[in-house]
């Protein structure tokens, strides 16, 4: 033999997806939701979605240049965390503010702990919490869209749909279904995420378990609630808690990130329903409108303990025995 | 009715197109020929043949080494050149009889039955014993073994595997393809020693032309049934045919038998239906020879002891300079360093890939995507295991059911991180086996 072969233990093939290409399909599928994004509150939404996946990537790589480690930029989870925090950040917000969630998500929450795949809480939304605590009066200021690329007006500020159901004011459903109401960059149009969805599932980036025990257990509760303390079926109500405020950019984009989000299936359900109850609970009994990204990152914190609990059982060693 | 199947799996390119057009061929080897005398699961055979001694087709060359061990036949007419050590595909050495090749191809006298009627169970077991039939899907158990459970009555199924899961691999199509007849007249030998079993003769759905043919056959035999398979890999694994076919689950630490089960090969099928029937022992097999880098991909029938580089030559030879080439199929076969191997009873594929997936996609860091739980068909969590193994913690491994792996390979094929999951949990079930034995 003139040259030498390959010699490695089996399987000796792999399969296509790498976890860069997961990461390019999850950028894919958040176009729809920034395109929207970026008409509905004009050229700012891009300037901030630009600098916040600028930012991400520039932390990444500074850290890991000077740390001496592989730098990982290429793999695409930083453009990714950086997409989804723009997403979650009020239109008329000041540039740098997002630059500093940027640096806390991927510095902080990412690298500090060990770089990808061992970050306990979900970058974007851990940046945006702290960015939430820090710079409370920015972070809930929310512009109202001026539609089809105009300039949003820094003063012309209203309340987001959930926070005038919160409110107990009347709200335009098919406004919020189609997203043209006050809220963050990425989570306004219910119809744009959805499309994002379907994508990612064609894709088979993520399944349907996470996000659909999420919704559906949340919706049972509001149900019930609303049953309970006697005011009866309102589908008003439930419909404007499922198409306001994270919800549905939060069960399909950031409740479904691997890293923060249990290994089996099991753990997925339960993971799911812990979700609905904790953004029931912050929504219907917290001072905010809003409930999607602590419940997310509360429920991140208990996936080691999710993942110990809800193991499955080894095939043959349970079940139906033969 | 959705198809037969199991949980987990994946679904790689199978490559099955390369090689399934063309008929099997038979081949002659060359001049030397090298038997092993370690083609199965046991103890080595051991030689009966001295350097220079004449030996003829079909003659045994060694007996058996105890119970779980199985003779070895010469399957060319020559001269004992001598017993010396050589390698075997996984690298290693081991005893082998060499003959030189007269290229007479005398044969010895099989004594061939003409009907089952009236035989003895035992003497069915001895003749599958006598033929040195191994299992040919590639553990290489002796059948006589397989077929000898401690309560035979009990048994209730007899599954011939010819889902041929693997990719690449088409010798079973071709085999079931050409010589159906020879698949049942196998399997009624082997229900002849079960009188309260069914047979199922096993094929994914990816082959329905031999759903129909073997369908045709079956048509009067009473205790026959063809069953269809979804296609995924691994179907064909004991484990997961059983429990597709019957809906029993075997664990580790358990046989088919315990289920009431018997999985044997289509190939090892034939071998039995030979050693029975036309009393002739096991030594010839099919091997795929496939892959990009071959020029004339195809089935060949070869004598064992063959050299695996002389069938590369009737295959036409590479395109070009091969990166890997693997004995058996990508999931779970040996890749080699040197062509210089001899044929086995268990030599199922040559598959030689232009482009090595492994080398060429780095590894990286663990995304806790879930892919490798999703695929493994035991229902474990590889990701954490391969974790534990790289630690060394056998406690845990051993708490988190890593003994129940089948090293199948599908947590490293679907990873996207590329971790060599199966290599880290296979090497801590090899340690943890082999500080059983030492015990």
């Amino acid at each position: 033999m003139s040259e030498m072969l390959h010699v490695s233990s089996s399987p000796h093939i792999r399969s296509k997806v790498t976890t860069q290409s997961l990461m390019f399909m999850v950028v894919i599928a958040l176009l729809p939701a920034s395109c929207f994004g970026i008409y509905n509150f004009g050229l700012h939404a891009l300037l901030i979605i630009a600098v916040t996946i600028a930012s991400c990537l520039v932390t990444e790589f500074v850290y890991e240049y000077f740390m001496h480690k592989t730098i990982t930029i290429s793999d695409g989870s930083a453009v990714v965390t950086g997409l989804l925090l723009a997403l979650n950040m009020p239109p008329s917000i000041p540039w740098w503010i997002p630059v500093l969630g940027g640096v806390f998500a991927i510095l902080i929450v990412k690298q500090l702990f060990g770089g990808i795949g061992q970050n306990i809480m979900n970058p974007a939304l851990a940046g945006r919490c702290f960015l939430l605590i820090s710079f409370t009066g920015h972070m809930t200021n929310f512009a109202v869209p001026a539609g089809a690329f105009g300039h949003v007006v820094d003063t012309v500020s209203g309340a987001t749909p959930l926070a005038a159901v919160k409110a107990g004011e009347a709200v335009n459903l098919t406004s919020m279904f189609f997203g043209n109401t006050a809220g963050t960059i990425g989570e306004t149009s219910v119809v744009a995420i959805l499309a994002g969805a379907i994508l990612l599932v064609g894709f088979e980036v993520i399944d349907l378990r996470v996000p659909l025990t999420y919704i559906g257990s949340f919706a049972i509760l509001v149900v019930i609630y609303g049953l309970a303390v006697g005011k009866g079926f309102d589908m008003n109500f439930l419909a404007a808690q499922l198409c306001g405020g994270g919800l549905m950019l939060g069960a399909f984009f950031m409740a479904t990130d691997y890293v923060t989000t249990p290994i089996t299936k099991t753990g997925q359900l339960a993971y799911g329903v812990i979700l609905g109850l904790l953004t029931w609970l912050f929504r219907m009994f917290g001072n905010s409108a809003e409930g999607v990204s602590y419940a997310i990152i509360f429920s991140n914190l208990l996936v080691p303990l999710i993942e110990r609990v809800m193991r499955p059982v080894a095939f043959g060693k349970g079940g139906k025995k033969a | 009715m959705g198809l037969l199947t199991f949980k987990g799996g994946i679904h790689p390119y199978d490559g099955k197109d390369l090689s399934k057009e063309k008929p099997i061929k038979s081949i002659q080897p060359k001049e030397e020929l090298v038997y092993l005398t370690s083609q199965h699961i046991g103890a080595p055979a051991k030689p009966v043949v001295e350097k220079g001694d004449r030996v003829l087709v079909g003659q045994k060359i060694a007996e058996a080494g105890g119970f779980v061990s199985a003779p070895v036949h010469a399957s060319v007419s020559g001269t004992v050149k001598g017993i010396e050590k050589r390698m075997n595909v996984t690298g290693g050495f081991g005893d082998a009889i060499v003959v030189e090749n007269d290229f007479q191809y005398e044969e010895v006298e099989y004594a061939p039955l003409k009907s089952l009627e009236g035989v003895e169970k035992a003497d069915i077991i001895k003749r599958i014993q006598e033929g040195g039939v191994v299992g040919m899907g590639g553990a290489g158990f002796p059948t006589h073994v397989k077929l000898s459970p401690k309560e035979p009555d009990k048994m209730e199924y007899v599954l011939v595997n010819g889902a041929e899961c693997e990719p690449y691999l088409t010798s079973d199509y071709r085999r079931m393809l050409e010589n159906p007849e020879w698949v049942v007249g196998g399997l009624r030998c082997i229900l002849k020693l079960f009188d309260n079993a069914k047979g199922y003769i096993c094929i994914e759905a990816n082959k329905m032309d031999c759903v129909a043919k073997m369908e045709e056959l079956v048509k009067n035999e009473p205790r026959m049934e063809v069953k269809v398979l979804k296609t995924k890999y691994p179907q064909g694994a004991e484990r997961s045919l059983i429990y597709a076919t019957t809906h029993r689950e075997v664990n580790s630490s358990m046989l088919p038998a315990d289920a009431g089960c018997v999985v044997d090969n289509i190939d090892t099928v034939v071998a039995v239906y030979k050693a029975v029937m036309e009393g002739s022992p096991l030594m010839q097999r099919i091997v795929t020879v496939t892959g990009d880098a071959i020029k004339d991909p195809r089935n060949f029938a070869v004598r064992t002891g063959s050299n695996y580089a002389d069938i590369i030559d009737e295959a036409g030879g590479f395109v070009s300079q091969p990166e890997k080439i693997i004995s058996g199929g990508p999931m779970m076969g040996f890749g080699l360093y040197d062509l210089n191997v001899p044929v086995t009873k268990t030599s199922s594929a040559l598959l030689c890939l232009l482009h090595d997936d492994v080398a060429a996609m780095p590894e990286s860091s663990c995304i806790n995507c879930g892919r490798c739980v999703a695929g493994c068909p035991a229902h474990l969590v590889p990701s954490q295991l391969a974790t534990f193994s790289n630690h060394y913690d056998e406690e845990k491994f051993l708490k988190f059911d890593g003994m129940e792996c089948c090293e199948c390979g599908c947590c490293s094929f679907s990873c996207p991180a590329k971790r060599p999951l199966t290599q880290s949990i296979k090497s801590m079930r090899r340690t943890i086996l082999a500080n059983r034995r030492k015990k």
